[in-house]
């Protein structure tokens, strides 16, 4: 085995002792479940596949809790670490120290792609047995936000590193972690509504817009899943969006991709810099 | 065999500044084979920086750092720190893990068998608690896990920063002889600590820090001769030969009595030997005679209190 792996195979370990690996299944199942119920009830018999809508709903939720779930796995990796003295030791072992980065990224996406797949997996399976008239391409946008979310998850553990290469202090590391939150999943959006809104289109042309939206990792996401899918899109009222915003669902894909690349590539070449 | 001479870790005029803080100031250090060696010193006198040096954990300002033939800092250090074990000051691993898990990790890291672990752990004493959480171990327990883990793959470089802290003189004793054992097999051992007292017995040099600067280098019994500090002779006697006893010792050096029956004389180490002669050659009835040679503690206390910042009497054993 390489460091890489034996590193990423002790943080999945220690995700499962402190009942990380529970808790996030759990709240991802839970809510999943209550959506896919609860939220498919009022369609009834109307043409609407009830697939679909969980999938609006879960993608509206998921923009919330997978950057959290993904950020409080992420905000203390390496300082937690240097804080209790095994960094150090840590690095006096044949390891690399991006070895260290990409090992612990690796489990900890092992530990929220596990989350995902088996709390919204759930119920996929609920509304599988639950649906007589299985649609393929409802299916196909269940499948592409449950894969999306990862990715989104990704692209904010990614970030956390980065941060905790940044500062030098745990709770800083907390607290801008906290901020990060805000800013991307609630405060950016209010603003760029905002921004709309007071422009009155003379400089926020579309082309601005879309660079804006896939400035965040957020925003990428839900236009890949709000307006990404004809089906899904007419149901959350953002196809009209997708249709002038002309941004491909790969373009949004490599967008969330180059969140997760970044930011990683720029945490490991700091933490190559730091002392320890 | 290694070789006694066989040079595994050379300072040549290391510095270290954090900013304008400077917490070592050129120095010199040459670490051999089969020698296990004391770094003294107070809090933040750069024991500590002088060990990351060491590790390549961070990069000296100026100077050069060689390590089992290596650059520590370099990239391509992975094989040399296949040999090395280190027990950094207060490690806690991650409480959630068991004894025989964390041991496990590092061994993996070091790419050695997992089945060895099981004696390691009995060899420090803990095996009884590999199955337990770390979280639930005492202090000294933890230590001695640490301890473990610096042993994996008998390194042939050994460097432990305050490693007796939390064990008790049992533990301690023991501790020190499994590292005489590695000493005696020819692996270097440097180990920095407070507890002047237990280190004189068992270090063949120490190495002594102040504020960034090398004070001494030597072995105990050379420092003893180099700094030439008191010896206290307690000579007892019947109080009635007490009179004769003194008007012997009389010329020339200090004395003074303890009780009617004991008699305490202070004198250079070098001196020494001329007391006891005078005291020897004479038919005199000596009940007990007591010879405390400074120990390792006044020793330190004496090349510390000294000599502040400037311009350190700096003591070298020529090898």
């Amino acid at each position: 085995m390489n460091p890489v792996t034996i590193i990423a195979g002790r943080e999945i370990r220690d995700a499962m002792r402190n009942r990380w690996v529970v808790v996030a299944t759990l709240v991802l199942g839970v809510f999943a479940l209550s959506l896919a119920f609860l939220g498919s009830a009022p369609t009834g018999t109307v043409a609407a596949s009830p697939l679909a809508v969980t999938a609006v709903s879960l993608s509206s939720l998921t923009i919330f809790l997978i950057p959290l779930i993904a950020l409080l796995l992420s905000y203390d990796a390496v300082l937690g670490e240097i804080d209790r003295g095994t960094m150090a030791l840590l690095l006096t072992y044949p390891v690399a120290r991006w070895e260290v980065i990409a090992g612990k990224f690796l489990g900890h996406l092992a530990v929220l792609t596990f989350a995902t797949l088996v709390g919204y997996g759930v119920a996929g399976a609920a509304l599988w047995f639950a649906n007589t008239e299985p649609d393929p391409d409802a299916w196909y946008a269940f499948a592409a936000m449950i894969g999306s979310s990862v990715l989104l998850g990704a692209a904010f553990i990614a970030i956390g590193y980065l941060v905790n290469t940044l500062v030098r202090d745990r709770s800083t590391a907390a607290g801008i972690a906290v901020g990060i939150w805000l800013v991307f999943v609630l405060i950016y959006d209010m603003a760029l509504l905002g921004g709309l809104v007071a422009d009155q289109g003379r400089f926020m042309t579309p082309a601005v817009l879309n660079v804006l939206l896939l400035l965040n990792p957020a925003d990428a996401y839900r236009l890949f899943n709000l307006a990404g899918f004809a089906n899904v899109g007419a149901l959350s009222g953002l196809a009209g969006l997708g249709e002038q915003m002309r941004v491909g669902p790969g373009i949004l894909v490599a967008a969330m991709m180059l969140w997760v690349v970044v930011p990683l590539l720029l945490a490991a070449a700091l933490f190559t810099r730091r002392s320890v | 065999m290694v070789s006694a001479s066989s040079e595994l870790v050379a300072l040549d005029q290391v510095t270290k500044a954090f900013g304008t803080h400077v917490a070592v100031k050129a120095v010199d250090l040459s670490l051999r084979a089969g020698e296990m060696v004391a770094l003294i010193g107070h809090n933040g006198a750069g024991k500590s920086t002088l060990m990351k040096l060491m590790l390549g954990l961070i990069r000296p300002s100026a100077g050069r750092v060689t390590v089992l033939g290596g650059d520590p800092g370099q990239g391509k250090t992975s094989r040399s720190r296949l040999e090395l074990g280190y027990l950094p000051e207060n490690v806690a691993f991650a409480p959630s893990q068991t004894g025989a898990e964390v041991l496990s990790f590092y061994a993996r890291l070091k790419r050695r068998p997992v089945a060895d672990n099981r004696a390691l752990l009995e060899r420090v004493g803990i095996a009884y608690a590999a199955a337990r959480r770390v979280g639930t171990y005492s202090k000294g327990m933890r230590q001695r896990l640490g301890l473990a883990q610096a042993l994996l793959g008998n390194p042939r470089l050994l460097l432990l920063d305050e490693p007796t802290t939390g064990l008790d003189p049992e533990l301690r004793q023991g501790f020190y002889a499994i590292i005489r054992g590695l000493r005696d097999e020819g692996a270097c051992v440097l180990l920095s600590s407070h507890a002047l007292p237990e280190l004189e017995e068992h270090v063949d040099r120490v190495v002594v820090m102040n504020q960034g600067v090398k004070l001494a280098d030597a072995s105990i019994s050379a420092l003893r001769r180099q700094m030439d500090l008191p010896v206290r002779i307690v000579l007892t006697v019947p109080p009635e030969t007490m009179a004769r006893l003194t008007a012997l010792i009389e010329p020339g050096l200090q004395w003074r009595l303890l009780s009617a029956r004991r008699c305490e004389v202070v004198c250079a180490e070098s001196r020494k030997t001329e007391v006891l002669r005078k005291v020897a050659g004479v038919p005199l009835r000596i009940d007990d005679i007591d010879i405390q040679s400074p120990s390792l503690s006044e020793i330190y206390a004496d090349l510390t209190a000294g000599v502040p910042t400037k311009a350190p009497a700096k003591i070298e054993e020529v090898a």
